[in-house]
């Protein structure tokens, strides 16, 4: 992990502007460190000599202009570090999110959608301390050592050596001492971390355990787990505080080297006080940056971490897609073609489709039945454009994404609702959508009865996920989405697998409502489905297969019905 | 369970409840902060002998005038590296000590709360996130009490040392310290937690906006929105960004105004000192020393506004922690528990009524069952009809709000909850299964099972084939969660351990919800088979297998809607037979 990342600088130039005024009031807070102790220096040794408050009176103005101006510095480095984190913070999120969308409904899947949220929310927020305590001391402990150095150097050369020897050695022995704990620690890592878990992994089986009458028993194995974990984080403790101490040792220790070195020399008469005062006061200073870096160095590389899994997004290319040829197709008349279609997903061995051909006419409805893991979920993926073929030809590669989907609604089987209201979530595919046309589309999903309920209607907001809602009523929100969309093309996932079996049918009477007039294409493993098939297509293990219909289209008779 | 039962419930403060956690090990901790005194002392002290050592030097004394001074900064320049480090390694020690003690008080209060008591945690991570505030609570002594108490040692310290020089300029160090120290960091912090709750809003919105545009991707392409859900996020981020720089002022104005403190102390000092050292009230060497000490004794305030912050945060975190331990308890436990019934064992439930929530909606609403020895019943309805709460009551994890249950003719609140629960087991609807090895999982039931009557129950759950598929068999880690499993096993080796448990009145919840439809059908054939001849209740809404079911109760809105056997009551129309012929594939065409 590096300390400043030139990807920082790359992706957030804001950071940079940052970087320039940090060198700035680092260079300027060096320079009043350097002369708040010539003052200092000056006055003591003043005194020393017998002259007085009255004779040292511009000494002592000088020193409160110093004191005056270094707070008001550090005041503005502070502002200045909380300003930018904040402007860098926003910019890395906003471009993170719209990065990851431009990855693509694939690559966010599954739990890199969490992943990713936790980087851009809690994760960047890591950069504030980053931004305001660690960069502005690295800049710090890169200028005022060297500065200091050389002003000790000119007042007295043999203090300026001692220091000189000391400063390299605390990043060398920490890096030294770190190289050397490393591997014992990692190996104690893995052990801790299930020591560690065992507590929430007792606590959230505890209606179990109470359930066998164990829950009591368990408390002495929580003392005794708590302790072992003890035991084993001060063993890795034992060894990671080392190098914390060696960073204190040697400054401390070079400070007093060069105290006594000094003294002793004034006493021969070979140094003057004054020049004495000053190495005395400044020799610490030139320790005291590294050692606030160490301090502030875990924090510090928190937020780098965190800016490097941002990083790690910002920089995966988006998936490659054909140019568009500008061909359009409409649905309503042209037929989906699937010639010989193998979709291989990255990391996985086996094709999630193979040689797969498939003609879907406009108006045709199609039940594709199989197992969990069969590849039905590509096939929809194919359709929706989130995947390409890794093979084979499909009729729809020259037609604009954009134009292409504006021609399909999805019914997936956990639609994800969007933290708003219920309307809002309706209104997804069609903005635009007036009040009334949103209503009959919640009445067409079967909705009506419940929004009623509510006394907010329409209005009233579901929750983040739409956790206000039961999952029947989130699959017919989605259901709803697809009446407003009123596409031509439908694509259903699985829409009542994890349903009671009550709701689940009253879901297949909406979803039998919503196929009519449209070209449908429903993946699922439950063979009630095939009642709304003209066609039932197998699907195993990548493959397709045809079966012929189980009767002649059924659905007539349940438009009838309807 | 005394301890915590005799805890009042009235509402506790947070740190001063956490602060006396750590009574036991409060030697360890003022050892710490004896050492992070001594740390910081030592830093103070290494400049004001240097002072000493050079200030008389420049008198050009004799060479054994400075040999004591001369060792003391010698033994500070090492002694301070090593006091660091001693000191950490007790506070973190110290600190997981008390962890330990935390962990099981706070464990035992959570026992008697679940599971009803921990309903409003369930969703989401807020038991994963009450369980990591427990574990911060060791923060608050390595970063909040100790730093604090070694700072006011150590800066008391340099204080009186001062006092003994130059009283007037003491004063002043005193001021200064307190000003940069105490005054200022709680001034800070304060201001840092009203920023936090204003920004919480602000922040809750840019964590939902993106979740949305993330989690909703695949809904946003497919429906050509996402420019809208970016607005969006631009929209929340920009109110954040605009509210925490309000904040931001307020905290570079304390961090000016501290190094402000500091600067001015010295200054006023050397001043005093200067001015002492005129009229010949102080020597000139003591000057050196004073004000060296002065502008080292700062080093003690320096840790102070990471100390505030980190009490701030613990504070929250334990106001959370005292949130769920000071809830009411959800069963009442009788003083005098009545001896526990014999099997066989008769339940009765009569006009039962029951609520989560003290005045909230009833989850069961007047319901009679009988459930005698010997007898299956089964108990189904749509999701949310209740049939969860009963298994509750009968587990006595619930007190009925309103009706008798009884045991063989005694109420059941007359036993002791622990009693009930040795005699009514079985399935919960959620099984946890333990990071641990299958073996250890399973004997939880039943801590003296030997292997055989292990095997045993596992084959009577169909779990033996593949435990004996496992390279280490019984020994195998199933992760957490049980992760390294199927849906399908999980809930075997939940029917496994509720079998070894053996309880004299079996409830089974939703022993197959989640699991796909054949693995479902063949779990269901085999738990009905284990179950044949013992009291079980079976709580499902999938409704195959029901021929072999005494009774059937209906359950609606926590309600009896309907109730007879599996013949009849598809014979006649009601929830029954729509349940039914929705749920087993052409139902309709075997109805009569």
């Amino acid at each position: 992990m590096k300390p400043l990342d030139p990807r920082l600088l790359r992706h957030a130039r804001p950071a940079r502007t940052f970087l320039a005024l940090t060198v700035l009031l680092g260079a300027v807070t060096t320079g009043l460190v350097l002369a708040q102790a010539a003052l200092l220096a000056h006055v003591l040794a003043g005194s020393f000599d017998g002259r007085g408050s009255s004779e040292l009176r511009t000494a002592l103005g000088a020193l409160l202009a110093v004191v005056a101006a270094r707070a008001l510095v550090h005041g503005l480095a502070e502002a200045a570090a909380l300003h930018y984190a904040g402007t860098v913070r926003s910019l890395l999120r906003r471009r993170l999110v719209a990065h990851a969308l431009r990855l693509g409904p694939q690559w966010t899947a599954g739990a890199r959608a969490g992943e990713v949220a936790t980087v851009a929310t809690r994760g960047l927020d890591a950069l504030d301390v980053y931004f305001a305590r660690y960069l502005p001391q690295l800049v710090l402990a890169c200028i005022t050592p060297i500065a200091v150095l050389a002003v000790i150097a000119g007042a007295d050369l043999l203090s300026a050596m001692v220091i000189a020897v000391t400063l390299p050695l605390i990043p060398v022995f920490m890096i030294l001492v770190g190289l050397h704990t490393r591997a014992r620690t990692e190996r104690q890592w893995r052990l801790l971390e299930r020591l560690g878990g065992h507590f929430l992994d007792v606590v959230e089986g505890l209606p179990t355990l109470k359930l066998f009458d164990r829950a009591e028993a368990q408390a002495k194995v929580i003392a005794e787990v708590t302790g072992a974990h003890r035991r084993v984080t001060m063993r890795v403790l034992r060894v990671a505080f080392l190098s914390a101490m060696v960073l204190e040792l040697l400054s401390t220790l070079a400070v007093a080297l060069v105290a006594v070195q000094v003294g002793l020399r004034l006493l021969g008469g070979d140094v003057p006080y004054e020049t004495a005062l000053l190495v005395l006061i400044l020799a610490p200073e030139a320790y005291l940056p590294l050692r606030t870096v160490g301090a502030q160095f875990h924090a510090g590389m928190e937020g780098v971490a965190a800016a490097e899994r941002a990083f790690e997004v910002l920089d995966t290319p988006p998936p490659r897609r054909p140019a568009p040829g500008g061909a359009v197709a409409d649905l309503r008349r042209d037929p989906i073609v699937l010639r010989d279609v193998t979709v291989r997903h990255p990391e996985r061995d086996r094709p999630a489709l193979e040689n797969v051909s498939l003609t879907i006419e406009p108006g045709e409805r199609i039940v594709v039945l199989g197992p969990s893991g069969a590849g039905k979920s590509t096939l929809l993926s194919l359709l929706l454009r989130f995947v390409e073929p890794s093979a084979g030809t499909v009729g729809f590669a020259d037609v604009p994404v954009e134009a292409w989907r504006a021609q399909i609604s999805w019914v997936p089987q956990h639609p994800h609702l969007f933290d708003g209201t219920i309307a809002d979530n309706i209104r997804l595919g069609r903005p635009d959508a007036s009040p009334a046309e949103v209503r009959r589309a919640a009445a067409r999903a079967g909705l009506a009865e419940f929004i009623a309920s509510l006394p907010d209607g329409l209005d009233t907001r579901v929750g983040e996920r739409g956790a206000r809602l039961s999952s029947g009523q989130r699959q017919r929100v989605a259901l709803a989405r697809a009446f407003l969309r009123d596409a031509p093309l439908v694509l259903l996932d699985e829409p009542t697998a994890h349903l009671d079996p009550l709701t689940a049918h009253g879901v297949q009477e909406t979803v039998h409502r919503l196929a009519a007039g449209r070209t449908v294409v429903l993946v699922t493993h439950d063979p009630t489905w095939t009642r709304l098939a003209d066609r039932v297509v197998r699907i195993e293990a990548g493959r397709l297969t045809e079966s012929p219909p189980p009767r002649p289209r059924p659905h007539r008779a349940l438009e009838m019905a309807s | 369970m005394t301890a915590t039962a005799a805890e009042p419930l009235e509402r506790r403060r947070p740190l001063p409840w956490l602060l006396a956690a750590a009574r036991p090990v409060r030697g360890r901790l003022a050892l710490a902060a004896l050492l992070g005194a001594a740390t910081t002392a030592a830093g103070i002290g290494l400049l004001g002998i240097s002072g000493f050592l050079i200030a008389r030097a420049a008198e050009h004394p004799g060479i054994t005038a400075l040999s004591i001074a001369v060792v003391a900064v010698r033994a500070l320049g090492v002694g301070r590296g090593v006091l660091r480090y001693l000191e950490r390694l007790t506070a973190h020690d110290a600190a997981f000590r008390v962890l330990g003690d935390v962990r099981v008080r706070i464990y035992r209060r959570l026992a008697r709360l679940a599971p009803a008591g921990l309903r409003p945690l369930r969703s989401g991570d807020l038991l994963t996130r009450l369980v990591s505030d427990v574990d911060s609570t060791q923060d608050l002594f390595v970063r909040g009490v100790v730093p604090v108490v070694a700072a006011a040692l150590a800066g008391g310290g340099a204080v009186a040392a001062c006092a003994f020089l130059l009283a007037p300029a003491a004063g002043v160090l005193a001021l200064g310290l307190l000003a940069a120290g105490a005054l200022l960091p709680a001034l800070s912090s304060a201001s840092a937690r009203a920023a936090g709750r204003r920004t919480a809003r602000a922040r809750g919105a840019v964590s939902a906006r993106v979740v949305d545009a993330l989690a909703g991707a695949a809904e946003l392409h497919a429906f050509g929105a996402q420019d809208r859900a970016l607005a969006a996020v631009a929209e929340a981020d920009a109110e954040l960004t605009a509210q925490s720089r309000r904040g931001a002022l307020v905290q570079a104005a304390g961090a000016g105004l501290a190094s402000l403190a500091a600067g001015l102390t010295v200054w006023a000092v050397l001043l005093l000192g200067v001015a002492a050292v005129e009229d010949g009230t102080l020597g000139r060497v003591p000057l050196a020393v004073l004000t060296l000490t002065a502008l080292a004794a700062f080093e003690a305030t320096a840790a102070l506004p990471a100390a505030a912050a980190q009490l701030a945060e613990t504070r929250a975190g334990a106001a959370r922690i005292l949130d769920v331990l000071d809830a009411p308890d959800p069963v009442a436990e009788p003083a005098t528990p009545a001896p526990p019934p014999e099997p066989p064992l008769t339940v009765r439930l009569r006009d039962v009524r029951a609520r989560y929530t003290p005045g909230g909606p009833l989850a069961v609403d007047g319901l009679d069952l009988d459930l005698t020895p010997g007898k299956r019943v089964a108990l189904v309805g749509p999701s949310g009809a209740g049939k969860s709460t009963v298994a509750a009551l009968l587990l006595r994890f619930l007190d009925p709000a309103g009706g008798v249950i009884t045991l063989n003719g005694t109420d059941l609140t007359a036993f002791a909850p622990d009693q009930v629960r040795r005699l009514i087991g079985g399935c919960p609807q959620d099984p946890h299964i333990f990071d641990a090895t299958v073996r250890d999982n399973l004997r939880l039931a039943r801590p003296d099972a030997t292997d055989a009557e292990l095997a045993d129950a596992a084959a009577r759950a169909r779990l033996l084939p593949w435990i004996e598929s496992l390279p280490d068999g019984l020994d195998t880690r199933v992760g957490a969660h049980g992760a390294r499993m199927s849906g399908g096993e999980r809930r075997r080796l939940a029917l496994a351990r509720a079998l070894l448990a053996d309880p004299a009145l079996m409830i089974l919840d939703e022993p197959t919800a989640h699991l796909d439809r054949p693995t479902a059908a063949a779990l269901t054939a085999d738990l009905l088979r284990a179950t044949r001849g013992r009291s079980t209740l079976l709580i499902t809404h999938d409704l195959t297998g029901m021929e072999e079911i005494d009774e059937i109760v209906v359950l609606d809105a926590g309600r009896v809607v309907q109730r007879g056997a599996h013949a009849d009551l598809i014979a006649r129309p009601g929830l029954y037979r729509t349940l039914w012929e929705c749920s087993v594939p052409d139902a309709r065409a075997a109805a009569p």
